[in-house]
């Protein structure tokens, strides 16, 4: 399996997780060290950095996982970059997750804030891991904007309804320029297998792992699944053949004339 | 980034040897997957394909029909001069060929111009060789300023130029760019082109990107058919197209396969490709890219366009004459290359319409690049 990079970073691990939903801290960092990600993401608002026994910071101090701070709860691009300024100083980090989702029921993701907010940090040096819709327009303006990868959703956040995008990620993967990590929604590990059967680069998973009963088992599971789903990638799907139609030469016949 | 970067990686022997060593089941794998890939694309041009032509022919016209459509878009060639200051052994315009040199000014275009419209179209392509001297930027700007407001859509094949001369005609409403890579053989090019601006292979091949960085609307590949083996030199066309649509994704790309023609005092193709495998050559470039336009000259031949029509060809030139002042001007001048096709706009029009096709004269309008 290849190894793949966002900005300068190597990734070993095509699996990035989530720190929330779990019933407890400990439980986390057992599902994370199982899963055997390098890369976790932390809300902002979660955590409090100045706190020396901060429970997820505390629990997340492994030499193997890179913290990736988000945005969540921010509204507008402008308390975005606020918001990342805060976590690069706090988790001395610049990574980091944007997430604007405004509306608090779904919490789709707002595009227009989204693609300002990506301009802006971007310029101020950052690493921008943008949360979008599957929509492929808005993956090459943020390219154009200086975004690091893009990270658009198979599903609603926490639906666990898998990748009902699915035609607009097959778009977004042909055209990127930048890693595209399969975001939201992702409920079975036969979700993510397919996500990077599709070619993604990689797949965050949180809820699917943090809210099953077995979280270090299901972390495990996706583990597995995720480099099922690379490595048949790359070794290049075979796909359904359709019978040839033995018949006489029409639209060609003319060349026999010639 | 520029696309030197990628074809740098790729050796003109190694992709040969891929595209030789296709097998029938890496055709039926291509012919049967969803997405094309480059491989897929190598086993569509390999010699391992023939057999597989007529079934390359309906998947190509089914995809052809799905995305275009009953119809075939129409446009004709402008040549505003014949002098050029590069040797290109296959050209007719080549500096060493003796002939007589003519730029039209004002009055002449206006008198093409004239007759070109008369017979239809809407679509113009201006041509010219390459003497920057006496057809500049400065000559090609005018000519676009005067030529424009009389056409819907107006595309140039033109010497490459720099990304802010692009920068520069563009705004002027210059729709597409056409600029043809000769051959991707990088010792093969130098050959053929021994001598002035165009003999510099980086610059050319660095073209499309200076043009998707101006952000021009469509552009168009192709290498020259005949020079070195064809197979080869459309694998890398179809990697250029591949890097471009990445790289510029709001431009549009279009093919052509000009098969090298003969005319007075010229080289003799080095590789021949015969009409069948041109016709596997269009359905493989279909089948690898649904949205490709794919444009047919008069090079070829009346019977072999009669049917292209059905292939994947969704556009083709029609009455051109290849020389500067050819069609009120002066029609007696010499040629760039023969005309196979010499049939009026009108008989093709004919034609396309008894086939069951809609010939389109216009399908762009000035209105949509006021910004």
């Amino acid at each position: 399996m290849e190894n793949f990079k966002i900005a300068d970073k190597e990734f070993k691990s095509r699996l990035f997780t989530g720190t929330g939903k779990f019933k407890n801290s400990q439980l986390m960092k057992e599902a994370l060290e199982a899963s055997e990600s390098e890369l976790a993401t932390v809300a902002l608002k979660r955590v409090d950095a100045g706190d020396a026994h901060d429970q997820i910071l505390t629990h997340l101090n492994h030499d193997r996982i890179s913290l990736l701070p988000n945005t969540s709860g921010v509204r507008t691009a402008k308390e975005a970059v606020f918001a990342a300024q805060l976590a690069r100083e706090a988790l001395e980090t610049n990574w980091i997750k944007l997430e604007i989702h405004p509306d608090p029921k779904y919490l789709m993701p707002d595009p227009i804030e989204t693609l300002k907010a990506t301009e802006e940090l971007a310029k101020l040096g950052f690493i921008v891991l943008p949360y979008i819709h599957a929509d492929p327009v808005l993956c090459k303006r943020l390219e154009d904007a200086g975004t690091s990868a893009v990270m658009p959703l198979g599903s609603p956040i926490g639906s666990n309804k898998g990748l009902k995008t699915i035609d607009f990620l097959e778009i977004i993967i042909e055209q990127a320029n930048v890693p595209v990590v399969v975001d939201a929604g992702i409920g079975a590990p036969s979700d993510a297998a397919k996500a990077m059967e599709l070619g993604a680069d990689a797949c965050l998973v949180n809820t699917a792992i943090a809210v099953s009963d077995n979280p270090v088992q299901m972390a495990i599971a996706f583990k597995m699944a995720i480099e099922a789903g690379r490595m048949a990638y790359e070794a290049k799907l075979a796909s359904p053949v359709n019978n040839a139609i033995a018949s006489s030469p029409l639209l060609t016949a003319f060349l026999d004339e010639l | 980034m520029s696309f030197k970067e990628v074809f740098d990686k790729y050796s003109w022997d190694t992709v040969k040897e891929s595209i030789y060593g296709k097998t029938s089941t890496d055709v039926e794998r291509a012919l049967s997957n969803p997405e094309r890939t480059l491989e897929d694309f190598k086993a569509l041009i390999s010699p391992a394909a023939a057999p597989y032509l007529e079934q390359m022919a309906r998947l190509s016209h089914e995809m052809t029909l799905k995305r275009f459509g009953n119809t075939m878009q129409l446009y004709a060639p402008l040549y505003l001069s014949n002098e050029c200051q590069n040797i290109c052994t296959y050209c007719g315009f080549s500096l060493d060929n003796k002939l007589k040199r003519k730029t039209l000014n004002d009055i002449e275009i206006a008198k093409e111009v004239k007759a070109i419209k008369a017979m239809g179209f809407q679509h113009v392509l201006l041509v010219t060789g390459e003497a920057n001297q006496t057809v500049g930027v400065d000559y090609i700007e005018h000519a676009i300023q005067q030529i424009r407001p009389h056409f819907a859509n107006l595309s140039m094949e033109v010497q490459p130029l720099d990304q802010d001369e692009y920068e520069r005609l563009i705004p002027q409403g210059l729709h597409a760019v056409l600029v043809y890579q000769e051959t991707y053989h990088k010792e093969d090019y130098k050959k053929h082109h021994p001598k002035g601006k165009k003999s510099n292979f980086d610059y050319r091949l660095e073209t499309p990107d200076r043009l998707g960085k101006a952000g021009v609307h469509k552009m168009g590949l192709g290498a020259l058919i005949g020079l070195e083996d064809w197979r080869v030199d459309s694998f890398f066309v179809a990697l250029h197209l591949s890097y471009l649509e990445r790289q510029y994704w709001q431009t549009k790309y279009s093919i052509s396969f000009p098969r090298l023609r003969p005319f007075s005092g010229g080289l003799e193709p080095k590789v021949e490709m015969v009409d069948r495998e041109l016709v596997q050559l269009i359905c493989a470039y279909r089948i690898f890219n649904q949205e490709i336009e794919l444009s047919l000259s008069t090079r070829e031949m009346e019977t072999f366009r009669n049917h292209a029509i059905r292939l994947g060809i969704t556009s083709m030139s029609a009455g051109s004459k290849t020389n500067p002042g050819g069609y009120a001007v002066e029609p007696q001048s010499l040629e760039q290359f023969e005309i196979s096709d010499e049939r009026s706009p009108e008989t093709i029009k004919q034609m396309l319409e008894q086939n069951g096709y809609e010939p389109v004269w216009k399908d762009w309008d000035i209105t949509l690049e006021h910004s």
